[in-house]
C-alpha cells in the first residue's frame, strides 16, 4: 500500500466532501426511485451498505488473486451472489418492504457506486481499510436517500415513517400535501438542490464550466 | 524456500495471476462459493417466504371478505369463519381423497391434471388442476357467499386472483388480485381497489343461463360489464377471460350447479 491508512478521514471523507451521490453523482437510478418514502430509503440505504461492506471485504481478500483480464466479471459475480442473498433475507422477514422496493434490491448488482468503489478503492487497497472506504460511501449515499426521501414524504403526505407529522387539511389541519413530491420529478428537482448547496458551501467542488460562452459582440458602431 | 511447495493450494496461489490456469480457477472457485451462498439462502429462506405468501393470501381473503357489503355482519354470526372445501373440479363436489392439507401433494401429481384443449383454453392455461381449495360462507344451511381461487394468463405472466359470488351463484361479491406482473401504471391496476369497486353486484349470466360477463371497452353499460382499463386491453381482456373461463364448464360450473340444486 502506497498511501498510509487513517481511519477517520476515510470513513468521513465520502459524508459530504466526497459523497457518492452528490459530487460523483453515482447511483442516481435507486437513489431517485426509491424515495417516496423514508422506510424504503432507510431499507434501500442498509441494503446498500451491507452489499457495498461486505463485496469490498471480499475483492480486497481476493484483490492479489484476482485475473486483471476477468476481474470486473469476478467483481459482478461476487455483488450480484450478495445483492440475491440480501434480496432473500428482505422477502423473508421484511415483506411489505421488500415489495416496496421490488426490482431497485435486485438492481444493486448494477448500482454504478458498488462497481465504482470495488473498482477504485477495494482491488487496490486492504481489507480493513476498503471495508471502512466502502462503509463511509454507503453512510454517504444513505444520508442523500435519507434526506430526499425524509423531504419527500414530509412534503408529499405529511408523514415521517407512517406516522402524521403535519395534520392534512382534509382532516381539519393545515397541510395540504404537494402531490409532486411523490412524483420522480420531485426527486430530481430536490437532489439538484441538494447538489447546489452543498457546492454554495464548498465551492472547490464546483466543475469549471466546459464551454465558455463567446463574448457578445459589441454592436459596430 | 527451499524446493518447491509440495502445498498444490498454495502453488495454485502462486502462479502468475495471467496464466490460463489460475484465470480458469479463479473463475471457478468463485462462482462455485457464490453459487454455494445464493442456493443456501433460497433454500434457507424458502419456508419463511411460503409462511409469508400464504399469510397474506389469507389477509387477501380476510379484505375481500370484510369488502362484501354486510358481510362482516353475516361473519359474526357464522363464527367469524370460512369453511375450507377442496373440490373435485370434475364432479363439482367435494373432493372424497384429497383435504386442505394433501392438496399441495396431489397438485404436484400430473394425474391431478387435466389438459384443456385449444378451443376452451379461454384462459390460456394449458392444463388446469383437477382439485381446488374454495372458501365458503353459510347462512342456516344455505352457501351465502363462495370464494374461488382462479388465474389466467395476463399479458406479462400469469394473474391469480380470488372472485366472490354471493349465494345466487350469479352475483360477484368482489375481486381480490393476490399476485400478477402486469405493466405498472397500466395493466397493474387490476389491483387497485378503485378498479375492484366495479365487481361487487355485476352479474354473470342472464335468465336463460347464458354466460354475459365482460370487461368492457371504456365504461360498463349493462350489469354483466365491468370498466375496462384505458391502456390494458390485453389485461382487461385476460380478466374478462379468467372469470368466463372459471365460472364455465371447463371451471366451477359443476360446483356452481351443485351449489343451486342445494347439494352444498
Amino acid at each position: 500500500m502506497a498511501r498510509s491508512f487513517s481511519f477517520w478521514p476515510t470513513l468521513t471523507e465520502p459524508l459530504i466532501r466526497q459523497n457518492p451521490v452528490t459530487l460523483q453523482i453515482l447511483g442516481l437510478c435507486s437513489a431517485l426511485a426509491v424515495t417516496t418514502s423514508l422506510a424504503t430509503a432507510l431499507t434501500m440505504s442498509a441494503s446498500l451498505t451491507v452489499v457495498l461492506t461486505l463485496a469490498a471485504g471480499i475483492i480486497s481478500l481476493i484483490r492479489r488473486h484476482i485475473p486483471t483480464t476477468i476481474r470486473l466479471i469476478v467483481q459482478i459475480v461476487i455483488v450480484a451472489s450478495l445483492v440475491i442473498v440480501i434480496d432473500q433475507v428482505l422477502q423473508a422477514y421484511l415483506v411489505e418492504i421488500s415489495r416496496a422496493l421490488s426490482v431497485y434490491v435486485a438492481l444493486i448488482t448494477t448500482n454504478c457506486l458498488v462497481l465504482g468503489r470495488t473498482e477504485a478503492y477495494a482491488s487496490h487497497n486492504g481489507v480493513v481499510p476498503s471495508m471502512v472506504d466502502a462503509f463511509g460511501n454507503g453512510l454517504g449515499y444513505s444520508l442523500v436517500l435519507t434526506i430526499i426521501g425524509g423531504v419527500r414524504e414530509l412534503f408529499g403526505r405529511g408523514e415521517l415513517l407512517g406516522r402524521q407529522v403535519l395534520p392534512l387539511a382534509e382532516d381539519g389541519g393545515w397541510f395540504t400535501p404537494l402531490g409532486l413530491m411523490l412524483l420522480a420529478p420531485s426527486a430530481f428537482f430536490l437532489l439538484g438542490l441538494l447538489v447546489w448547496a452543498i457546492r454554495s458551501v464548498l465551492p472547490e467542488q464546483a466543475e469549471a464550466a466546459e464551454h465558455v460562452p463567446p463574448a457578445t459582440a459589441e454592436p459596430a458602431e | 524456500m527451499a524446493g518447491p511447495d509440495r502445498n498444490p493450494w498454495r502453488r495454485f496461489l502462486a502462479l502468475p495471476n495471467e496464466s490460463r490456469a489460475k484465470t480458469v480457477g479463479i473463475a471457478f472457485l468463485v462462482s462455485a462459493v457464490c453459487a454455494i451462498a445464493v442456493s443456501g439462502a433460497t433454500v434457507l429462506l424458502r419456508p419463511i417466504q411460503t409462511a409469508n405468501r400464504a399469510a397474506e393470501e389469507q389477509a387477501r381473503i380476510e379484505a375481500l371478505v370484510r369488502g362484501v357489503p354486510g358481510m362482516s355482519a353475516l361473519l359474526e354470526q357464522s363464527g367469524g369463519t370460512l369453511t375450507t372445501v377442496v373440490l373435485d373440479l370434475g364432479t363439482g363436489g367435494a373432493a372424497a381423497e384429497v383435504t386442505p392439507e394433501t392438496l399441495e401433494a396431489a397438485l404436484a401429481d400430473a394425474a391431478n391434471w387435466t389438459a384443456l384443449d385449444a378451443g376452451g383454453d379461454l384462459a390460456g392455461l394449458g392444463q388446469r388442476p383437477d382439485y381446488a381449495q374454495v372458501y365458503l360462507l353459510r347462512e342456516g344451511e344455505d352457501v351465502s357467499l363462495a370464494l374461488l381461487p382462479m388465474s389466467v394468463q395476463g399479458y406479462n405472466g400469469r394473474i391469480d386472483a380470488i372472485l366472490a359470488l354471493r349465494g345466487d351463484m350469479n352475483t360477484i361479491a368482489g375481486l381480490a388480485v393476490t399476485r400478477h406482473s402486469e405493466t405498472p401504471g397500466l395493466g397493474a391496476r387490476i389491483e387497485e381497489p378503485s378498479w375492484q369497486a366495479d365487481f361487487p353486484g355485476t352479474e354473470v349470466r342472464d335468465e336463460r343461463g347464458e354466460m354475459r360477463f365482460a370487461v368492457a371497452r371504456g365504461e360498463a353499460s349493462t350489469p354483466f360489464e365491468v370498466d375496462g382499463i384505458t391502456g390494458a386491453t390485453r389485461t382487461s381482456t385476460a380478466i374478462e377471460r379468467m372469470v368466463r373461463f372459471w365460472l364455465g364448464p371447463d371451471g366451477y360450473g359443476p360446483f356452481l350447479r351443485a351449489v343451486e340444486r342445494g347439494e352444498f
